[in-house]
């Protein structure tokens, strides 16, 4: 069987890879999603969520005008860029993404998917789909509880707002935001995975870096992935933060919506050639691990 | 007679370690067939292993499965199976998922990959545990399992690093059965094991390795008339082992006869084989002596791991 099977396999090699990189996916969302090792990225996504829910079970404190809905979007988008993009979809893709690979070097059980009849480039294209899909249809989700409860809040003004102002514009770039940093993070990450033996040290120094982006050379700031969600964001709140905070929200190297997309598609790409070239050196050697 | 292709071929691969020398320069051509790796710890027996399944790389030297390369995992993996030493598995996974995972990506059908799935259960005896967790098998069950997941995709070159660690006199003899059985098939079956005595009934090759370097290769009877510092051992059973000791003791090379103690038998211990062969063709002809059975007694893996690497380590 095995050499009938391999003419036929032969016949359609990139059907045949399609097929084996969806089931990875599913292998692993399934190995990672509904893990209590994933608890607490669970809790990073929705602890504003719940956060925000308690605050939405309060009355009102005081008057529902469109100052207090300012406000509030403020905060929302205060929220976005210091907590979700920065520290929780940030650690969440570090925590998600650096276990993949490194996860089951960990568990002595990667020589299974390198004894198989499969590219280890589609290895790290299914892994890596896998804990995108993760980390961003959970962060989807929270920015979704968040912009609920936040704009139920205030009642039929929250509503307007939502669907007849900016609301859903400001809610189409989060997802975007969330979605491309969600790519951007998990490459860096799963890269970081398969040059390192512990990723946490250049994960701390990757923070330090999307941190400082924006006091770099104009030439090194598109190797970051907050140079290209910086222009997504809907509302700037830099103008309302004091001098160091607002230093990580300013963009000094503005560029247009298309150019920060494709940008961090192409980021993402390259990073994940280079985790594709580094997972054909990778050798089994659990005794050193 | 097989051509160069077909075959499991090292080309003086060598493979350090960081500055720790794995194997060195190490070179074979095996034909199909069982062929027994042997060593003591620490000999590069499973670093061999791992260069052949492409698990490590060389440092240098080529390395080629029936003309295929390790570094091309879809035509390869499609040919070859190496259960591995490793004793760990995926989290949570039963006996049956453990094979049919694998077959499924591969790129097998469903009913393809139940269908194989069954038929290694079948053949590896673990059919009634395979609806159980593999966490809750016993080391000889979690042992069987992993040779059930190698063999599943019908390979045709099957790597096996000490597959009969871990198993009971019951499962040994049947998965030994099911190893000479596959031999017979035509496959490429390279097996190590500290069992020496089980896996010398099966194979037809040895590969004797120390320090990483390979000290013998080639099928067993040849390689142990090559070791020329032991006189072969061979046990004659006859009627009157008297006289075939007074006409052996004539003969050049050989260097020892001892009688059996129930009478009926002479060890003779000899440097020139053929020429004593030879002997017992002549007196058994000449109807002075019945020969009832010719054995070589140290003409196995044992023996010649005894004479070349010696008997205080131990081959694992």
């Amino acid at each position: 069987m095995a050499a009938e099977s391999a003419s036929e396999f032969g016949r359609r090699p990139w059907g045949l890879r399609a097929r084996q990189a969806w089931i990875l996916v599913r292998r692993e969302v399934r190995r990672n999603l509904f893990t209590r090792r994933r608890i607490w990225v669970y809790l990073l996504a929705f602890g504003p969520v719940v956060l925000l829910a308690i605050r939405r079970a309060m009355p009102h404190p005081g008057p529902i005008d469109a100052a207090a809905l300012q406000d509030a979007t403020r905060m929302l988008a205060g929220m976005m860029q210091f907590y979700y993009v920065r520290l929780g979809l940030f650690f969440a893709c570090m925590g998600i993404f650096t276990w993949l690979f490194r996860g089951e070097m960990v568990e002595r059980t990667l020589h299974y998917p390198f004894l198989l009849p499969v590219r280890r480039e589609v290895l790290v294209v299914g892994k890596f789909l896998a804990g995108a899909a993760i980390a961003i249809a959970l962060f989807e989700a929270a920015v979704l509880g968040c912009f609920f409860f936040l704009y139920s809040w205030f009642g039929s003004l929250g509503w307007n707002y939502v669907f007849e102002g900016a609301g859903l514009h400001q809610l189409g770039a989060y997802m975007l935001i969330v979605a491309l940093g969600g790519l951007g993070y998990g490459s860096v990450f799963l890269g970081l995975s398969l040059v390192f033996r512990n990723p946490i040290v250049p994960g701390a120094v990757f923070f330090g870096w999307e941190a400082i982006t924006p006091v770099l050379p104009s030439w090194l700031q598109p190797l970051s992935v907050t140079f290209y969600l910086k222009p997504l964001y809907p509302i700037s709140v830099s103008s309302h933060l004091p001098g160091l905070l607002a230093l990580f929200t300013v963009v000094t190297e503005p560029v247009s919506t298309l150019t920060a997309v494709v940008g961090l598609l192409c980021f993402t790409a390259a990073v994940l050639a280079f985790s594709c070239y580094r997972i054909r050196k990778t050798e089994i050697a659990y005794t050193s691990d | 007679m097989t051509t160069a292709s077909a075959n499991v071929v090292f080309d003086e691969v060598t493979k350090f370690y960081g500055e720790i020398l794995g194997v060195n320069r190490v070179s074979f051509s095996l034909e199909p067939g069982v062929t027994a790796l042997v060593g003591p710890n620490g000999s590069g027996k499973t670093t061999v292993m791992n260069l052949m399944t492409g698990l490590i790389q060389p440092t240098s030297g080529t390395v080629r499965v029936r003309g295929l390369s390790p570094s091309d995992p879809e035509p390869f993996f499609r040919q070859v199976g190496y259960c591995t030493q490793f004793d760990s598995f995926p989290r949570g996974v039963t006996g049956r998922d453990f094979l049919y995972g694998p077959l499924r990506v591969t790129g097998f059908s469903r009913a393809q990959a139940e269908k194989l799935t069954h038929e290694a259960l079948e053949r590896a005896g673990m059919l009634q545990a395979a609806g159980r967790r593999v966490a809750a098998y016993s080391k000889g069950m979690r042992q069987r399992i992993r040779l059930a997941q190698a063999i599943a995709h019908r390979p045709s070159v099957l790597v096996l690093d000490e597959p009969l660690n871990g198993l009971d006199p019951m499962a040994r003899a049947e998965t030994l059965a099911l190893f000479q059985e596959l031999g017979r098939q035509g496959l490429h079956l390279i097996i190590s094991s500290h069992i020496l005595e089980e896996v010398d009934r099966i194979s037809d090759r040895v590969v004797l390795m120390s320090n990483g370097s390979i000290v013998a290769e080639g099928r067993i009877h040849q390689v142990r008339r090559e070791v020329q510092d032991h006189p072969m051992q061979i046990l004659v059973r006859c009627s009157n082992p008297r006289q075939l000791a007074a006409e052996a003791f004539a003969l050049d090379g050989v260097v020892e006869a001892k009688l059996q103690k129930d009478g009926g038998g002479l060890l003779v211990r000899t440097t020139d084989s053929d020429r004593f062969y030879l002997l017992l063709n002549r007196v058994a002809a000449e109807g002075a002596v019945e020969i009832d059975a010719v054995a070589p007694a140290d003409d196995d893996v044992n023996s010649i791991y005894q004479y070349l690497i010696g008997s205080d380590e131990g081959a694992s």
